[in-house]
């Protein structure tokens, strides 16, 4: 059965994702993903957590389009992304992902696998690790016949691997996991670098922004406010707190209260989040 | 995993001191035993619900038989407590204090902490041993748990005696969980080292500092794909922490500690001087550095 798309801007088809936990029932379906039609081929941004979830994507572009799927791009290493890459590799695509994603994958592939199958269990049948055969080292464009989307590696943020997608036709911007809206940000690379790309984002003129996990698609610039909040109010609260000798323990019982009630899922990741950003800033 | 067991305390009790030179053959022969323990069991670790808490009740008497021989061991109520979340926010980086209740006079101290993590792979996160001049032997540190573990701090005091203290965490996946930095930054800042104390130094009084090591402290768990092999154990095996020309605290450490290792520990100062960190790792690579610890003018 294909996964139900919304079209967000014309040939730009998204499916959002649950805001829960990777179930059996959901199939690892808890990211936006989807993909953009040209004139001449598909790219699909994003293959979802399972090759069951792959699978449904993929009849989701073709109950819309015989052309090829000529990409298949991955935004960052998470499995909830790139976990359905097995349903295309029939396609023979290319698949590309920032250049430190087949380092990335190949490090935390087998765990997240091995995670996966013992959550899903016989519903994770298919799902294998497809590293991308092309990376991106900075910058790169690709044409689906007439529609070009450009690419871009970004340095280290919510992973050390995240790749935005441009359309430059509808001045869409799929950000992937750069941007959580209404569930709580994860942070697996760097508090400090998502801020600044976040600001380097800012700079970007676009129309709309589609994130990898809330709405498919939302206002730009926009968008970013309550991220960057969050985002900020932990930079804050643990520089204060790491000042007057707090430890990571007093880190996870007080920094960003504020924000609770906020984001779907707080309690579920944010004192991680504490732990991850406090022993960075601690080397400061 | 009590195939494992024995070697591993084996290394340990063997080898106290870890700088004498003759100990250094037995001690890599150990280590391959080891080594090659972990990678008998591993495949059945990283990411996965822990199995159930009944196994703890098999595993803690052979531990307790291996490291301490049918000594007594006595509730540590008044003596230390132990510290640690119920449930791990990060299983590769779970924080754990011990608070010493007693303190650290020349006639009675706290010796030494075992800090034990019944069900890793190497249940001896680390073995800190403390002086007179520490002050107090209470002390905080990062461990990896790899499954719903009890986790035991047993202090042995000067006279001899042994007390225990236990709490239960809920955590899995914490020693084969991959690194969250990526190797190359992890190598090339190995070794860099930063001590942190808030409040002002006051001499003959009980002083608490921080040192952080940067070292990957790789388990031997963590697999790498591109070289289809486990990235080899390298990790932190011992810290000794001076002030002037007294030792403040040794700590024997093994792959349970995280990454980055961090421990929290107290001096007694007597007059201005520095703290000196040396530390030595399973490689054999040695990292030293001082700071001048200014005391506040007396006011």
């Amino acid at each position: 059965m294909p996964l139900a798309m919304k079209q967000v801007a014309p040939g730009i088809f998204v499916h959002q994702g649950v805001h829960g936990e990777v179930t059996a029932e959901n199939h690892g379906g808890i990211a936006n993903i989807g993909f953009i039609v040209g004139a001449e081929a598909v790219a699909v941004i994003d293959s979802g957590g399972s090759a069951i979830e792959g699978q449904r994507l993929r009849a989701a572009v073709r109950a819309i389009t015989d052309l090829p799927i000529r990409y298949v791009i991955n935004t960052h290493v998470h499995p909830d992304h790139i976990f359905g890459n097995a349903a295309f590799v029939d396609d023979a695509p290319a698949f590309v992902g920032h250049a430190k994603l087949a380092g990335a994958l190949t490090a935390r592939g087998p765990f997240y696998l091995e995670n996966l199958i013992e959550r899903l269990g016989d519903a994770a049948a298919g799902t294998r690790i497809i590293l991308p055969a092309q990376g991106v080292g900075e910058r790169r464009e690709i044409d689906l016949g007439g529609r070009v989307l450009r690419l871009a590696a970004h340095p280290t943020a919510h992973t050390d691997n995240d790749l935005s997608v441009f359309d430059v036709r509808t001045s869409t911007l799929w950000l992937s996991d750069l941007l959580f809206m209404d569930r709580i940000p994860a942070i697996d690379g760097s508090l400090k670098g998502w801020l600044e790309v976040i600001a380097a984002l800012r700079q970007v003129n676009a129309a709309r922004v589609i994130p990898g996990h809330g709405p498919v698609s939302a206002d730009w610039p926009g968008a970013l406010d309550a991220q960057e909040r969050y985002l900020r109010t932990l930079l804050d609260e643990i520089r204060t707190l790491l000042a007057e000798g707090g430890t990571m323990e007093q880190a996870v019982e007080t920094v960003g209260r504020s924000e609770r009630g906020k984001w779907l899922l707080f309690d579920d990741y944010h004192a991680r989040n504490i732990v991850t950003a406090f022993t960075e800033l601690e080397w400061e | 995993m009590p195939r494992l067991l024995t070697p591993l305390l084996t290394r340990i009790t063997l080898d106290p001191g870890l700088r004498s030179e003759r100990r250094r053959a037995p001690m890599m022969q150990v280590r391959s035993i080891l080594f090659l323990a972990i990678l008998a069991i591993a495949p059945g670790f990283g990411g996965g619900e822990a199995r159930a808490a009944s196994d703890n009740l098999a595993i803690w008497p052979d531990i307790k038989a291996a490291l301490f021989e049918g000594r007594e061991i006595h509730d540590g109520a008044g003596l230390l407590q132990l510290e640690a979340p119920v449930r791990a926010y990060d299983a590769a980086i779970v924080p754990i204090t011990v608070v010493a209740e007693i303190p650290q006079t020349a006639e009675r101290y706290i010796r030494s902490v075992h800090l034990i993590i019944d069900e890793n792979p190497a249940p001896v996160a680390g073995v800190f041993h403390f002086t007179p001049d520490s002050g107090s032997a209470s002390f905080s540190t990062r461990v990896r748990v790899n499954a719903y573990t009890n986790i035991r701090a047993i202090a042995e005091t000067s006279d001899g005696e042994l007390y225990m203290a236990t709490r239960f965490v809920k955590a899995a996946g914490g020693c084969s969980a991959p690194a969250l930095k990526d190797a190359e930054s992890a190598m090339a800042n190995i070794g860099k080292m930063k001590l942190k104390q808030t409040d002002d130094v006051v001499l003959q009084e009980v002083n608490q500092a921080q040192i952080l090591i940067s070292h990957p402290n790789y388990s031997g768990m963590q697999f790498d794909q591109i070289t289809r092999t486990y990235i080899p154990a390298h990790f932190v095996q011992k810290i000794r922490v001076s002030y002037g020309d007294r030792t403040i605290m040794t700590v024997d450490a093994d792959i349970s500690l995280s990454e980055n290792p961090s421990v929290h520990f107290h001096y007694l100062p007597e007059a201005a001087g520095a703290i000196t960190v040396e530390v030595k790792d399973s490689e054999g690579m040695t990292y030293d550095r001082s700071w001048p610890m200014t005391p506040a003018p007396a006011s």
